[in-house]
């Protein structure tokens, strides 16, 4: 008994370990983007001038904005398609069935240079023009396989017998899907939507592959700062980025408490009755 | 009649659902890999111009000695990479499955946070961290522990961690869905016959989780040989790998049939890969949660 305590401390530690590990790069992104030097490799003393400096930035807030756009439109037809290509494909067991939805695993499993590499030559050789539209449909072909699987596997622990009383009493089948399919697979979507969000975020192989000379990403701006050192000032965005993905976290935790708490009560006042 | 009616719509809804994602694979992954196949056969002209005469000479080219150094180089730094991911994630995978399902989501989402947010300006803090005169080597230095920086940047080693950095936490969720599936029922019985821990471990946990950890070592060793910019940032350029060998084919080098063989190459290793994964009973949904 006593050893096995032992084990489990020293399972804890290490796991304390790792996520220090995890931690120590944010927290010197953090602390870095006070720093006076601009070089941001060595610390020389507090300011936060990178903040003031940032916010009056509007070639950074620019990049910022088409990272945004870009992300935005990429979110919506992934989940878009993604969604209703996994309800659609749900029941198909047909060779073409087949070829479509193991293809929605290509982008997953083959590195994304590849991938980025066969897009820009399609398009050089079909003679479309690069720049955010072709970016967006780029972001998207990574982002969708995420949000197929997540609704996919919301859709296979569904019921089908609750589709079929639909149908029966009487529902058609567009009333059907907003009021009885969406509904009970809207966890899967949302997961999706926000995997497709963060990874379209932070995309930059396929995106510097496809974007045009007047097109830049706020990960294209930091690849391209690498050499001559990170501004500060990207630590500062970064942080500010960091900072309101935290306070997502915790309100959702938050939340979802709040609402286990009521359900609790409500499950309550349920037995007493 | 109405039946007939009746399935027919239902034929059609389906038609309408299934058709955007068809359209999409077809003219978005399909089509340009068809593409990369046949580009693969084309021969490279003068000034980059693509001639449409077939050869197999991308292929031949990748034997050159110089080459071979570089899929060396990227083998080394891939295979340790998902060794180390394995064997550093295993142990946290298991304590998310232990742990309660609130600590446990909890923690996977903190450990997936700072990739959220931005993994390259978080991977350049190890520029930072490990420079000669940075984080680490200071105060090894203020505690006299070390006298000389220590060479920690710009070498195998800061590739490594930060692919380690940049894979792990992908890595972790297989293996943690895979222990979770466990039946602890079978650890009992292990035990109760007289296996040891570490016994049952091996011949229990380990032999039933493996398709976790096989998942595990596609998701890190795929995106490890094609990630040029770890290579770029935190190898300072010294090294090539795959990845940045293929991505200087459509910058600096211009030769895209080369390029698209490597690719083609690099595509059927992975597929290999997955094919032996599915093969022993591995999910290909797990590669995506």
């Amino acid at each position: 008994m006593k050893k096995k305590t032992l084990v489990n401390k020293i399972h804890k530690i290490y796991v304390i370990l790792l996520f220090l590990f995890f931690y120590a790069p944010v927290a010197v992104m953090v602390v870095f983007s006070f720093n006076t030097s601009k070089a941001n490799v060595v610390w020389q003393g507090f300011t936060t001038k990178w903040y003031s400096k940032l916010m009056g930035d509007s070639e950074l807030w620019k990049i910022f904005g088409t990272t945004i756009l870009i992300a935005v439109l990429t979110t919506v037809f992934a989940t878009l398609i993604g969604t209703m290509g996994a309800i659609g494909y749900k029941k198909s067991k047909s060779r073409f069935a087949k070829l479509i939805t193991n293809s929605v695993y290509f982008p997953i499993v083959i590195p994304e240079i590849v991938l980025a590499v066969a897009m820009f030559m399609i398009f050089n050789t079909a003679g479309i023009s690069l720049g955010v539209p072709i970016i967006v449909i780029g972001n998207t072909t990574i982002c969708l396989p995420y949000v197929y699987i997540t609704v996919k596997s919301r859709l296979v622990g569904m019921d089908p017998s609750i589709e079929e009383a639909s149908l029966d009493l009487g529902a058609d089948r567009v009333y059907t899907l907003f009021h009885v399919t969406i509904p009970q697979i809207m966890p899967g979507i949302i997961s999706g939507a926000f995997m497709a969000f963060s990874l379209s975020l932070d995309e930059l192989i396929v995106t510097s592959f496809l974007a045009d000379a007047g097109t830049t990403t706020l990960p294209m701006k930091v690849y391209s700062m690498m050499k001559k050192g990170v501004s500060p000032e990207i630590n500062a965005l970064t942080t500010i980025i960091f900072a309101v993905s935290i306070l997502g976290v915790a309100a959702y935790l938050i939340f979802d408490a709040v609402k286990t708490h009521q359900d609790a009560k409500a499950k309550h006042k349920l037995v007493d009755l | 009649m109405k039946k007939s009616e009746k399935s027919k719509r239902a034929k059609l809804a389906n038609l309408i659902m299934q058709a955007p994602l068809a359209v999409w694979m077809i003219a978005f992954v399909l089509a340009p890999f068809a593409l990369l196949a046949f580009m693969s056969f084309m021969t490279k002209g003068p000034l980059g111009i693509i001639q449409y005469k077939p050869t197999i000479a991308n292929y031949k080219e990748m034997f050159n000695p110089v080459y071979a150094t570089v899929i060396k180089q990227s083998l080394v730094v891939a295979v340790w990479t998902t060794i180390l991911t394995v064997l550093m994630g295993y142990p946290l995978a298991s304590f998310i499955a232990k742990v309660k399902a609130k600590t446990s989501s909890l923690l996977t989402v903190l450990l997936m946070l700072p990739l959220w947010v931005s993994g390259l300006v978080v991977l350049y803090s190890f520029v930072i961290l490990l420079n000669s005169s940075g984080v680490i080597n200071s105060f090894l230095m203020s505690i006299h522990l070390i006298k000389e920086p220590l060479e920690l940047l710009y070498n195998n080693f800061a590739i490594i961690v930060g692919m380690i950095y940049m894979f792990l936490p992908f890595a972790v969720l297989p293996m943690y869905s895979s222990i979770e599936k466990l039946d602890p029922g079978l650890i009992e019985a292990s035990k109760d016959l007289g296996a040891g821990p570490v016994k049952t471990f091996f011949k229990v946990t380990l032999p039933l989780t493996s398709p976790g950890i096989f998942a595990a070592v596609i998701l890190t060793f795929i995106p490890c040989i094609g990630y040029y910019m770890v290579t770029d940032m935190l190898g300072g350029g010294t090294s090539l790998m795959i990845g940045n060998l293929i991505y200087r084919q459509f910058t600096v080098s211009r030769d895209w049939p080369f390029g698209a063989a490597l690719s083609m190459v690099l595509a059927l290793i992975i597929f290999l890969m997955v094919f032996i994964y599915t093969k022993l009973g591995g999910d290909l949904d797990d590669l995506g949660a």
